[in-house]
């Protein structure tokens, strides 16, 4: 009897390699070259993706130099009443997490922005930890906490919507950024372009640089979440439309080991890679590295400002360009709840720019001194106690 | 003590499907005609084989260690906050980075063995513990760099005489190999299959039960250690390196044909193990399969390999492991 089921185990283990490696012939024809020059992306979104793109050549107005004060065709709304005198807000804020660099950098830049307002008396942050239910119940913490104002950073559209709108209703103006939610009740809902812009952004540099019929990767971190798929969205738009050969789409997990073996065996299959896109810019370091330790020469390549990409670019003269989901988003709630209470207009969405890293601006966004996963797009070299509470 | 582990038991199986596995690399990637392409998989098997390596010690003493994921992570974070690009503090970093893994496994030996709080408890809260401090102290980005220095082992190679460059990583690996499968034929490590086995047997026999199991969760700790050494040199930096590495060094370890519970199976069937399983993902990758079916496939793996234990291993297994389920159900004559 043991030898039986031994046996039946061993081929069992066996099948199911079988099986897996059967797979691919039937869901995925070509290889590695993953459909997607074929099929559009659900998430593709014709109108907002040309809203998009025409944001990106657009004149900001707003003061010069401080691209978080400005904004891209605003529509103005009155909000005289929220007007409240005698200063002393207690400004409340719904954070979604703090749990990746990005988030972090932006919440540290959020709380140096609280500083300059003396008006603020009071800073009360509730960390949803990346829970949906936190979040939930954060924000009815909140309306019941006398807030001059309410700033939340929602963890996901849909589900946060009705507890969005309940704080809607308390009367207490709500702001909403970088992530948004299915209502229009916030009195503002700040973000900056958007993940089109910025899969458009690296998408094109790759069109532009690599030569017809050059051989792309793309990288991208994991499926499903929007801000990200409309990322890939745009960059697949853009692909199908070049001569350029897409030979991979393959998920990270944000993992920098996982990158660097999925780009060792891409450089092992297909001779050579002409040119890399990511959908962010955290494992970059490791893609290229890959690159270096294969002893090729790195291609054209797509990361994003945190600095050990900076660096490695400028010390590796790489071609590259980094779009950037700039992190000063971050300041602009806090400026528009001072504005609200004050009864000061703000756009009803308050749309940021969007800048892009290239190399020939590259050099004054590498700073030596700070972290490596630090983002240079953090509009916070001019605040005061600057570099320390972002080290 | 009549009694005698049979160190070579499911080591042929993996074996098999091991050879398979890169005779399909070979045919599917060309990369792989020559030997550097092999040489390439071994060095980033090697971190892997060398978890899956302690983690055998832990699982054939009758335990399980759910804690390295989160050590690799723990290891590397605070080896980049606290070598912050200094070569000169690579050596006694590194030194203090294998200390963690032995203080982390000997915390974890020390609970299940005096405490008498099963391993899969302990080692699962020292997860949990160990990614919570990790995330606290680094506020979730990793601060600091890793040295050169401290990236040589899990990147550079050493030019050894008529083999050439061979990645340090595998030097490493394979000194680990060696010193264990020598170690498991010792009478401590019969002694360590033994305790996984039948405890009673060993503690009537004069063995020390306790001390055993403890040793396991320390080469456990230490092990875990290397490996952080040899990914955080291969990648750099990162707060996400470690995770479900656990879970993929057990499924290593009951690929290569190790009872889950303990008391058989050998350790170059565990690195073995572990090596196909990296060799099946990169198969996976070559033949443009997507990454989401990994786990999926370590899932079945896992899944397998336990009902293969405990129906292939015998009622007389399944009596020992679970006496109290037995009383309630009549188990038919075999």
């Amino acid at each position: 009897m043991t030898k039986r089921w031994a046996l039946l185990a061993a081929a069992g283990v066996l099948a199911l390699a079988g099986c897996s490696s059967d797979l691919p012939e039937d869901s995925n024809p070509g290889g590695g070259s993953s459909g997607s020059d074929t099929r559009k992306s659900e998430f593709f979104d014709q109108a907002e993706y040309d809203r998009q793109l025409k944001f990106r050549d657009a004149t900001p107005q707003g003061p010069e130099g401080k691209p978080w004060e400005q904004m891209l065709e605003p529509e103005m709304v009155d909000t005289t009443k929220f007007a409240k005198t005698g200063g002393k807000y207690t400004l409340c804020f719904s954070n979604a997490a703090v749990d990746n660099p990005w988030r972090q950098v932006g919440f540290k830049t959020m709380q140096q922005e609280v500083k300059l307002h003396p008006e603020i008396g009071d800073f009360v942050v509730l960390d949803a930890e990346a829970k949906d239910d936190k979040q939930i119940s954060d924000i009815q913490s909140l309306t019941g906490r006398n807030c001059s104002a309410i700033i939340i950073s929602p963890n996901t559209t849909a589900t946060l919507t009705p507890a969005v709108e309940q704080a809607c209703g308390t009367g207490v103006p709500v702001i909403v950024f970088d992530r948004g939610v299915n209502t229009s009740c916030p009195v503002t809902f700040i973000h900056p372009i958007g993940g089109f812009a910025f899969g458009a952004n690296g998408a094109e540099f790759l069109k532009e640089k690599v030569k017809p019929g050059g051989k792309v990767l793309a990288l991208r971190i994991l499926p499903g979440v929007d801000v990200l798929e409309q990322r890939w969205a745009a960059a697949n738009e853009i692909f199908a439309g070049s001569e350029l050969d897409v030979v991979g789409v393959e998920f990270t997990d944000g993992d920098a080991a996982k990158t660097k073996s999925i780009v060792a065996d891409y450089i092992q299959r297909e001779g050579e890679i002409n040119g890399v896109w990511m959908d962010a810019g955290a494992t970059a370091v490791a893609a290229v590295e890959a690159f270096q330790d294969a002893g090729v020469e790195v291609p054209a390549f797509v990361g994003e400002d945190q600095q050990d990409f900076l660096r490695l670019w400028v010390d590796e003269g790489l071609n590259a360009v980094a779009p950037t989901y700039p992190t000063y988003q971050w300041r602009t709630p806090v400026i528009a709840a001072v504005k609200i209470l004050k009864g000061e207009q703000v756009p009803k969405e308050w749309v940021l720019p969007q800048p892009r890293i290239t190399s020939d601006n590259v050099r004054q966004y590498v700073q030596q001194e700070m972290p490596p996963l630090h983002y240079a797009m953090c509009g916070c070299e001019t605040m005061p106690g600057y570099p320390g509470p972002w080290k | 003590m009549t009694w005698r582990p049979r160190l070579a038991e499911g080591t042929a199986p993996v074996l098999v499907v091991l050879l398979l596995l890169l005779v399909g690399l070979a045919i599917v990637g060309p990369a792989y005609d020559e030997p550097s392409g092999y040489l390439a998989l071994l060095k980033r098997a090697a971190p892997l084989m060398i978890l899956a390596i302690g983690q055998y010690f832990v699982i054939v003493s009758g335990g399980f260690d759910l804690s390295v994921g989160a050590l690799v992570t723990a290891g590397v974070v605070i080896a980049a906050r606290l070598i912050d690009g200094d070569e000169s503090a690579t050596t006694p970093v590194i030194l203090l980075v294998l200390g963690f893994g032995v203080l982390v496994g000997l915390l974890n030996g020390l609970i299940t063995t005096k405490l008498l709080v099963p391993s899969f408890i302990v080692t699962l809260g020292m997860l949990l513990v160990l990614d919570g401090a990790t995330f606290l102290w680094t506020d979730g980005a990793p601060r600091g760099a890793l040295s050169a220095g401290f990236r040589t082992f899990g990147r550079g190679a050493l030019d050894v005489p008529l083999l050439g460059e061979i990645p340090w990583s595998v030097l490493i690996l394979l000194a680990i190999l060696v010193a264990a499968a020598l170690f498991m034929r010792s009478g401590t490590g019969r002694a360590l299959v033994a305790a996984g086995d039948n405890e009673a047997a060993v503690r009537m026999s004069g063995g020390q039960v306790d001390r055993l199991r403890l040793l396991g969760f320390v080469l456990s700790g230490l092990l875990a250690a290397v490996a952080a050494i040899l990914l955080g040199g291969f990648a750099g930096v990162s707060a996400q390196v470690g995770s479900g590495l656990e879970f993929r060094a057990i499924t290593a370890v009951v690929l290569g044909g190790v009872l889950l519970g303990g008391g058989r199976g050998s350790v170059v069937a565990a690195a073995a193990g572990a090596l196909s399983l990296e060799a099946l993902f990169t198969l996976l990758n070559l033949l443009g399969v997507s990454g989401a079916l990994e786990s999926a496939v370590q899932g079945l793996i896992i899944i397998a390999a336990v009902a293969y234990a405990s129906l292939g291993g015998g009622l007389r297994q399944r009596l020992r492991l679970r006496p109290k389920q037995c009383n309630t159900v009549q188990p038919a004559p075999s």
